[in-house]
């Protein structure tokens, strides 16, 4: 695939700025993610006992049936998981941003926290709702006498998947849906084009960028993800087996790294084909007055299937949450539909502890966010708009960060920075700052692909008309660019906030005292005992709320500014 | 859309100034015990060594390992603290313990039939933790199942489905069960109660405390835990239940000091207190529910609390042969994901099939169909190695890449998945077939 992108070696005049951030952004690439994930997965090419240079890995990784039984389970997981989460997804973006509907606001904000599931704890509040035994089947047998295993085997990790990733979709494409300029669908208007075919013809394939860039997340997460399988006990798939050779105690078996890098050729495939996609087509709009699609006001009747369709999916996507907070308020919560009793203690017993945990997350949280949506949006800039060669290597090269596992991020920089050490002596891979680029790391290609479906839709005209009257390029990116991409930004900065608020695999390796402890961590001590469950799922409630405030905040913020773009109602 | 960014900006500058609060008397510990047994341990340390401040790194007990492991080039941990002894033996082997002759005197050599320290005086044993079976009381009711007891009650068709067991690979506790089985009933008939209890799991999750987890929700029934997963529970109200059953034995869970520890001082003050009486009462918590290794502590415990050292079952528990479990490590844990883990579908149909036709033979007695099911029985408990391969150099070296390897360990892996199936197939056409005779 690299041939296809560098065949056509025209000289190209690139510009010494852009020349200086390839590099930069390279460089931090480079150092934070390409040599400590090499330095672990090296192995994957090395012989057992002698470490001599060998594919024979390889090899024995498609003459096993558990590994290819697991490749094509993960290939199916993930494209069931796509449709499912689109269907989600679809009625929810077309129905805010679309239609004159109360409590937009609210709906795009609860239809993001499935995104924030903590670990573990979210886990527990899933089988206690829809596990065999959990609510859901418990009353189902009662009544009925029967079980719907909606948790088990792969379509219980498809159920999972789908409600926990939709968010990616919504995100993206309700970002591209307000882009889109009003005049297209009145021209279509014009033309005698209406409903569904209106939809179909004109305004779907506009918010193609954002949809693409959202299933494709969602396509490439759930093929890496291992923590859904593993709480679901599904281990023929390809993550979880990465899993569980590279962290099991004893000698380090190459089978783990092997199949890291498939993950990861899996991965910059699937990111290829949506680029692919997309190739030879124009999304951009020139026009940006408009401020989004013109809203339809809704008849009574659509009122109230829309409001049932929503309430439904909320419901359902919600379910996860509304068990932990059942969870975080039960005192003893065992085969029974619900908890035996109700208790605050559980929030009194992390209430000390958990501003210190609150307060990291957020510093580490948005440190982590604001990194990717700079090295994202200068990205997916260089990409769409520069002739820089080796450009497209950055895209693959931040997005192969999806596929290594957080593990393996984590042994990584332990390997490449123990090493080195501060003045004082300390390491430096113990410094906090460690933990930030970690997580900046991991989530960049959230960022990344929200960046680039913004950019996608900005015409390029309107930077050439910008330098036609004089501006400088730097001028142009500032007052034109990322004015027009404002929405894009915002969602990429969301995205990779909240989730790197709860992510654990590669904090729990780097994390060197309590003090320097994000909130998922707190959960993770809890969460080993049985005194700890309660007390767990009150700090995960707390992070929820946590990260669902903050993104309020910023949905508030788009809002209010297309609002002043002059958007009429 | 800038200016948020920038106030963002601040907002986190300022949250910055978080330095350490440092003094001299940090003692740094890596465990993989969870906050309720660390909060208690950590209060008491501090209020009887005053100037010490113990601080806390927990990571499971494999990535502990691992992270002492690549962190040694410039250690800042002082002490490991965990379970499974074989991660002590691991970290021991790599010399990145430190030698240490603990104050405190006058405590047992022994508990059960295993030797509570390091013959090197390079871990300590600071509680005692037995195996055995945990279930919960309203989950066996609802489903009119009996209180299991014996590792062989597991294989029975009633527990079907509703037993739930940590992978020995990623749990060493477990691996330890495993083992104590192994070594109790021997290696073929210790193999075949495995996959009895195989045929009958309904889980195999990939973290020790999945297991208990399971169990105290109710998810799953019955669960295969280390003893104190059970107490404690009970201890938090849970409605759960633990039975030792004959075969199996007590290990101590360890503490041991790092190797080059920043702060020696505050290691041994930390491993002194814990063996101490007073470190020893902490044990004795609720929350936390452990067998003290200190004797004198169980006059103080709670009604009906197991004593290791009088109780006449923990005398009568098997020798558990340290080094013959070393020998094979690996390759009893791969046997049990190749062979269970990794084909529980495929163990499940068949073990299913045999029950339901053992269950139609029953009432229709007819020796050809009971000839195919003890055909089946065969078939499933088969084993691609026997005990004197299995601690083969041959084998042991395919796992570690030495230099007598006849094969690499992907290879083996496929062959025995290969072979595992390919029985689990057979047995549950024997089992069919002897059902269609009868029927």
């Amino acid at each position: 695939m690299a041939l296809v992108q560098s065949i056509p070696i025209r000289r190209v005049s690139a510009k010494p700025g852009q020349i200086f951030a390839i590099s930069l952004i390279a460089l931090f690439l480079a150092i934070f993610l390409i040599i400590p994930a090499g330095t672990v997965i090296y192995t994957a090419f090395t012989e057992k006992g002698t470490g001599a240079l060998t594919i024979v890995n390889f090899v024995d990784f498609f003459n096993t049936d558990l590994f290819r039984r697991s490749f094509f389970n993960s290939v199916y997981v993930s494209g069931m998981s796509v449709v499912w989460a689109s269907a989600i997804a679809l009625p929810l973006a077309v129905l805010t941003t679309r239609f004159d509907f109360r409590g937009s606001l609210i709906i795009q904000t609860l239809g993001f926290i499935p995104l924030i599931m903590p670990p573990f704890v979210g886990a527990v509040a899933m089988q206690l709702l829809f596990g065999r035994n959990g609510t859901v089947n418990l009353i189902l047998n009662d009544w009925f006498g029967i079980r719907i295993p909606f948790m088990e085997g792969l379509n219980g990790v498809i159920f999972v998947q789908s409600l926990h990733y939709f968010p990616f979709i919504l995100i993206n494409l309700s970002t591209s849906l307000r882009n889109i300029d009003r005049s297209m669908e009145e021209a279509a208007q014009n033309l005698g084009s209406s409903g569904v075919r209106l939809f179909r013809r004109i305004v779907f394939p506009l918010a193609m960028p954002g949809y693409l860039a959202g299933a494709s997340l969602v396509f490439v997460k759930v093929f890496d993800d291992l923590a859904t399988p593993l709480l679901l006990n599904v281990k023929d798939m390809l993550a979880p087996q990465a899993y569980l050779r590279v962290t099991s105690v004893g000698l380090t078996d190459p089978m783990g790294y092997v199949i890291s890098v498939i993950l990861i050729a899996v991965s910059i495939f699937a990111m290829w084909l949506s680029a692919v996609a997309m190739r030879g087509k124009d999304y951009s709009t020139t026009q940006r007055g408009g401020g989004g699609l013109s809203r339809r006001k809704l008849s009574r009747g659509e009122s109230v299937i829309a409001y049932g369709v929503v309430g439904l999916i909320l419901l359902l996507v919600l379910s996860p949450h509304i068990g932990l907070l059942l969870l975080s308020l039960a005192t003893v919560w065992s085969y029974s539909p619900m908890p035996d009793g109700f208790t605050m203690a559980h929030y009194g017993r992390v209430f000390g502890e958990s501003s210190l945990y609150i307060k990291n997350t957020l510093i580490y949280a948005s440190l982590a966010g604001l990194i990717d949506v700079v090295i994202g949006g200068a990205i997916a800039y260089l990409v769409l708009r520069t002739k820089v060669v080796g450009r497209r290597w950055l895209d693959w090269a931040a997005t192969s960060a999806l596929a290594i596992p957080g593990v393996v991020l984590g042994i990584g920089y332990l390997r490449t920075f123990y090493g080195v050490t501060l003045p004082d002596g300390t390491p430096l891979a113990t410094l906090w700052v460690m933990v930030v680029l970690a997580l900046a790391i991991r989530r960049l290609p959230y960022a990344l692909r929200a960046c680039y479906a913004a950019l996608q839709q900005v015409s390029e005209s309107l930077e050439e008309a910008a330098e036609n009257l004089g501006a400088t390029k730097q001028r142009t990116i500032r007052r034109i660019v990322l004015p027009l991409m404002t929405g894009g930004l915002l969602a990429g900065f969301v995205t990779s906030f909240s989730t790197a608020a709860v992510e654990l695999s590669a904090t729990l390796m780097l994390i060197q005292s309590n003090s320097d402890a994000p909130i998922a961590y707190g959960l993770y001590v809890f969460m080993q005992s049985p005194a700890g469950r309660g007390p767990g799922a009150a700090l995960g409630v707390i992070a929820v709320i946590m990260v669902a405030l903050c993104t309020l905040l910023s949905h508030y913020v788009i809002e209010r500014r297309q609002k002043a773009l002059g958007m009429t109602k | 859309m800038l200016k948020t960014i920038a106030a963002a900006m601040l907002i986190s500058a300022a949250f910055v100034v978080t330095v350490h609060a440092q003094d001299g008397g940090k003692v740094t510990i890596v465990t993989s015990f969870s906050k309720d047994v660390t909060d208690p341990f950590k209060a008491g340390f501090e209020a009887a060594n005053p100037g010490f401040t113990l601080d806390v790194q927990n990571k499971s007990t494999s990535s502990g390992v691992k992270y002492i492991d690549e962190t040694k080039v410039n250690n800042q941990v002082d002490l490991f603290w965990a379970s499974a002894p074989d991660a002590f033996d691991s970290l021991k082997s790599r010399e990145l313990l430190a030698k240490f002759t603990p104050s405190v005197t006058g405590l047992p050599e022994k508990v059960g039939s295993y030797p509570v320290n390091d013959k090197d005086g390079y871990y300590f044993g600071f509680a005692a933790s037995g195996y055995g079976i945990m279930s919960n009381d309203r989950y066996l009711e609802a489903n009119d199942l009996p209180k299991p007891v014996e590792w062989s009650d597991l294989t029975k068709p009633e527990y079907h489905d509703h037993i739930a067991i940590a992978a020995p690979s990623r749990s060493g506790t477990t691996h330890l069960t495993i083992e104590t089985i192994l070594q109790g009933e021997g290696w073929d008939k210790g193999w075949a109660t495995l996959k009895g209890i195989g045929g009958n799991l309904q889980q195999v999750t990939e973290r020790s405390f999945g297991v208990p987890d399971a169990v105290n929700s109710g998810q799953t029934g019955i669960g295969i835990v280390i003893d104190f997963f059970a107490f404690s529970a009970q201890a938090s109200g849970f409605p759960v239940s633990f039975a030792y059953p004959s075969v199996t034995t007590v290990v101590p869970a360890n503490i041991g000091i790092v190797a080059n520890a920043p702060n020696q001082a505050g290691a041994e003050a930390f491993v002194n207190y814990l063996l101490s009486e007073k470190g020893q009462a902490v044990l004795l918590e609720p929350a936390i529910r452990r067998l003290p290794i200190n004797p004198a502590l169980y006059e103080k415990a709670p009604e009906g609390f197991p004593n290791p050292f009088k109780d006449p079952r923990f005398q009568s528990m098997i020798t558990f042969d340290a080094d013959v479990s070393k020998k094979r490590t690996d390759v009893v844990d791969t046997l049990y994901d190749q062979l269970i883990s990794f084909q529980l579908d495929n163990i499940k149909g068949a073990t299913k099939a045999i029950h339901e036709a053992e269950k139609a033979v029953a009432a229709n007695e007819q020796a050809p169909a009971r000839a195919l099911l003890t055909e089946a029985h065969a078939l499933i408990a088969a084993m691609p190695i026997t005990d004197e391969e299995a601690a083969s150099q041959q084998i042991r070296d395919a796992f570690t890449g030495g230099e007598e390897k006849t094969a690499r360990q992907a290879e083996l892996e496929q062959k025995w998945a290969a072979f595992a199936s390919e029985k689990y197939a057979a047995a549950k056409a024997k089992a069919e077939e002897a059902l269609a005779l009868v029927d």
